[in-house]
């Protein structure tokens, strides 16, 4: 609404109530749930408040999607994420796939070389084996591709109705040959942020393969190993940071990128490239392509001068031929994500809240 | 995308909002859009910020989420957690809060709450789970209300014995005439629902225009149609004029949909009374199931309390939802209610007008424009 002037709520100004809201959205989250719900692991709000307020103190560890280890003068990024989609095989890969090239990507984001992989399994009781045969093999061929090795692994059965089928853990150690080059300290005003292609894919196409939804498209999941685009981006110019927008897709990505340097960051609605069958689904669903998963697209915060370049280093990559400058990171009003729409007019891209997807990765 | 693009065009939008400027120029504005859909639409595709100052937006309440009031959704939580029951509902519905949590909490605390998309999924789940019960928490105005009734045809018709539906539909008219009769409002016009018209028809909004001497344009949800309705309801007012137009001709016919209506007669009946959030009680405001159609009725069927509670002392989504407070104005907004913890309900759905705000307009001002715009 235009800001009148006469207006106030007490005191308050509108931009002193807007001003009161950002100081408190800046404070360290509490964690008010008394039990855990969906929305805890929708890659959202929750899901950070879950992390900033339980496992952060308790661990104290630094952001990122890989930690870094200083061994005899060489740097390891180590990283692990755990994999519970369903359903198991969907259009464009499988559990197997995606749990390979998910922890190869967050240690490419981190600038690293992915080296190996350790696998944790746990089945229900019942799952048949030839399921199993089949996400193994997609696994080994997931790695070849990658060209990691699996170095490790567990298994451990649940008795029937305690597991949803099979839960898949894996691990990833890679090395950083160049430590300082990325991290937030590096984000400065200024900086342009480019995505590697089509965003939505993946949690689009999962949505619609449950099939509870009725509608029919020939839409893919978009899991791919992202290493070699990294590798590429940070050869063409001077990325300052990288990120993988899987769960929580673009906007959720952009928003941590934004409270954690405590830039502002503004993208171009009509850059921002989104493949028809997304936006059609969206529109219908109600949902926001920019907030669901991708498992094969980084988004990189580079510097201004060397956009450009990268953009072409990325579209010259068969995964990242769609590649687009979506927008820029700027000083001001710090934590903030916007949006100028393709309408003309301009609006806030928050954080997900609650959870409105289903299990995605 | 093909016929959804041509109502996002930036260059019409940009003639049209010059249109508008010029059309409204010497005179403040107030216009309500009734209906959450426009809310959302408004915020999402940062409208106000095509609009010029004199020209202000009043968000109304028809966000199906925002009116339902707490006590009701106690019922739904109570009729979620008794034993054997499937409870289906639209997702906004399970955020909302009750006088002790959500339908969300009452699923992590083991009640077996689904998302559904529409009635029809839920009679799918009762015909997957015979021995199970399932119910339909349904919300919305005559939008949605068709959908529950043909589900509860096709329901009868099969005669499914473990499907019921907690009918909390509402109707439009009565709360717009309620805003109407309210003393401390100051309205030029309003955006009639174009969803709810695709139904009803635009005849039902004659009075505004007669009685209230308030014009309507029944507008659709693309950000090009909410535009060319304020400038509809501005150019009536210029023009001398005072009546019901129709923007949303390619969806709404002036008569509604009969055969949807005639689906509602054959269902439902007009409750003596319901209780909106934040507008208390409104007579002959709601839907229930009509007594052909008892043992489909989930309120007759499971024990709910059906205890009236108060909305909690600090929320003024009242005053929100009829337009007397911006969502800013509220005295918890952004603070102790936010979409993440809301107090009240407009905080709670997409359409409501302080989560909407909260979400997509909290920059929309003009310091942080300069700042952000150049």
């Amino acid at each position: 609404m235009p800001a009148s002037e006469s207006s106030r709520v007490g005191k308050w100004s509108e931009q002193e109530v807007l001003d009161r809201i950002e100081a408190i959205r800046r404070r360290a989250p509490r964690l008010r749930d008394e039990a855990i719900n969906m929305a805890h692991g929708a890659g959202g709000k929750a899901t950070h408040t879950l992390v900033e307020a339980l496992f952060r103190p308790a661990f104290g560890n630094p952001s990122g999607d890989a930690a870094l280890l200083s061994l005899e003068g060489r740097t390891l990024a180590v990283t692990t994420d755990t994999y519970v989609v369903s359903p198991l095989f969907f259009p464009g890969g499988d559990i197997g796939e995606l749990a390979v090239n998910g922890t190869v990507n967050d240690l490419a984001v981190a600038g690293a070389q992915p080296l190996c992989l350790t696998a944790g399994f746990i089945l229900e009781e019942g799952l048949p084996v030839e399921t199993l045969r089949r996400v193994t093999e997609s696994m080994a061929a997931a790695a070849r591709r990658a060209g990691v090795s699996l170095l490790a692994g567990d298994t451990k059965v649940v008795p029937r109705g305690k597991g949803d089928l099979l839960f898949l853990n894996t691990t990833g150690v890679g090395e950083v040959r160049q430590p300082e080059r990325l991290g937030l300290a590096q984000v400065r005003a200024g900086d342009a942020v480019l995505v590697s292609g089509t965003i939505g894919d993946h949690g689009t196409a999962i949505m619609l393969a449950r099939g509870d939804l009725d509608l029919e498209t020939d839409l893919e999941s978009d899991t791919a190993p992202l290493h070699e685009l990294c590798s590429a981006a940070l050869e063409a110019g001077d990325v300052h940071l990288m990120r993988d927008a899987t769960r929580g897709g673009v906007a959720t990505v952009l928003n941590e990128l934004a409270a954690e340097a405590q830039v502002a960051v503004a993208m171009r609605e009509q850059e921002i490239p989104i493949r028809d069958a997304v936006r059609g689904a969206a529109e219908i669903l109600g949902i926001d392509p920019l907030y669901m998963a991708n498992e094969g697209k980084l988004v990189a915060v580079v510097a201004a001068g060397d956009a450009k370049t990268v953009l072409a280093a990325l579209r010259s990559h068969p995964l990242g031929e769609q590649a687009a400058i979506i927008g820029e990171v700027r000083a001001e009003p710090p934590g903030m994500v916007f949006m100028h729409t393709a309408f003309g007019g301009s609006r806030v891209v928050d954080m997900l809240i609650g959870d409105p997807l289903p299990r995605i990765c | 995308m093909k016929f959804v693009d041509e109502f996002r065009d930036q260059g019409v939008a940009a003639a049209l909002a010059k249109r508008i400027a010029t059309e409204s120029s010497g005179h403040d504005w107030k216009v309500m859009e009734v209906c959450g859909g426009h809310t959302h639409t408004i915020y999402k595709y940062g409208i106000e910020d095509l609009l010029p100052p004199n020209v202000e937006l009043v968000h109304g309440p028809g966000c199906p989420v925002c009116v339902i009031p707490m006590g009701r959704v106690d019922d739904g939580i109570a009729v979620a957690k008794t034993d054997g029951v499937i409870f289906t509902c639209f997702g906004d519905m399970m955020r909302v809060p009750g006088g002790d949590g959500s339908l969300l909490d009452a699923k992590a605390q083991g009640a077996d709450v689904r998302m559904v998309y529409s009635p029809l999924d839920a009679l799918k789940i009762a015909r997957q789970n015979p021995d199970r019960e399932v119910v339909f928490y349904a919300i919305g105005f005559e939008t949605t209300a068709p959908s529950t009734a043909l589900t509860i045809l096709r329901a009868a018709q099969d005669h499914l014995p473990n499907f019921s539906v907690f009918c909390n539909h509402v109707t439009i008219v009565p709360p717009m005439k309620a805003i109407l009769d309210s003393p401390d409002l100051r309205l030029d016009g309003f955006l009639g629902p174009g969803h709810v018209s695709t139904v009803i028809g635009i005849r039902p909004y004659e009075f505004v225009a007669k009685r209230y001497g308030k014009p309507v344009a029944v507008v659709g949800f693309e950000p090009l149609d909410i535009l060319q309705g304020v400038y509809m309801v501005i150019r009536q007012v210029n023009e001398g004029r005072c009546e019901v137009e129709n923007q949303y001709r390619r969806i709404v016919r002036d008569d509604g949909n009969p055969r949807a209506l005639e689906v509602l007669r054959q269902v439902f009946k007009l409750r003596p009374h319901f209780e909106w959030r934040g507008l208390g009680f409104i007579s002959l405001s709601a839907l229930a199931l009509r007594d052909e159609f008892a043992r489909f009725d989930a309120e007759l069927r499971f024990e709910v309390p059906g205890v009236r509670v108060a909305d909690p002392k600090a929320c003024q989504c009242g005053e929100v939802l009829k337009g007397v407070l911006k969502p800013w104005e509220c005295k918890v907004f952004g603070t102790a209610c936010t979409p993440e913890t809301p107090i009240g309900t407009c905080m709670v759905s997409s359409e409501g007008a302080c989560a909407a705000y909260y979400n997509f307009g909290r920059f929309s001002r003009a310091e942080s424009r300069l700042k952000v715009l150049q």
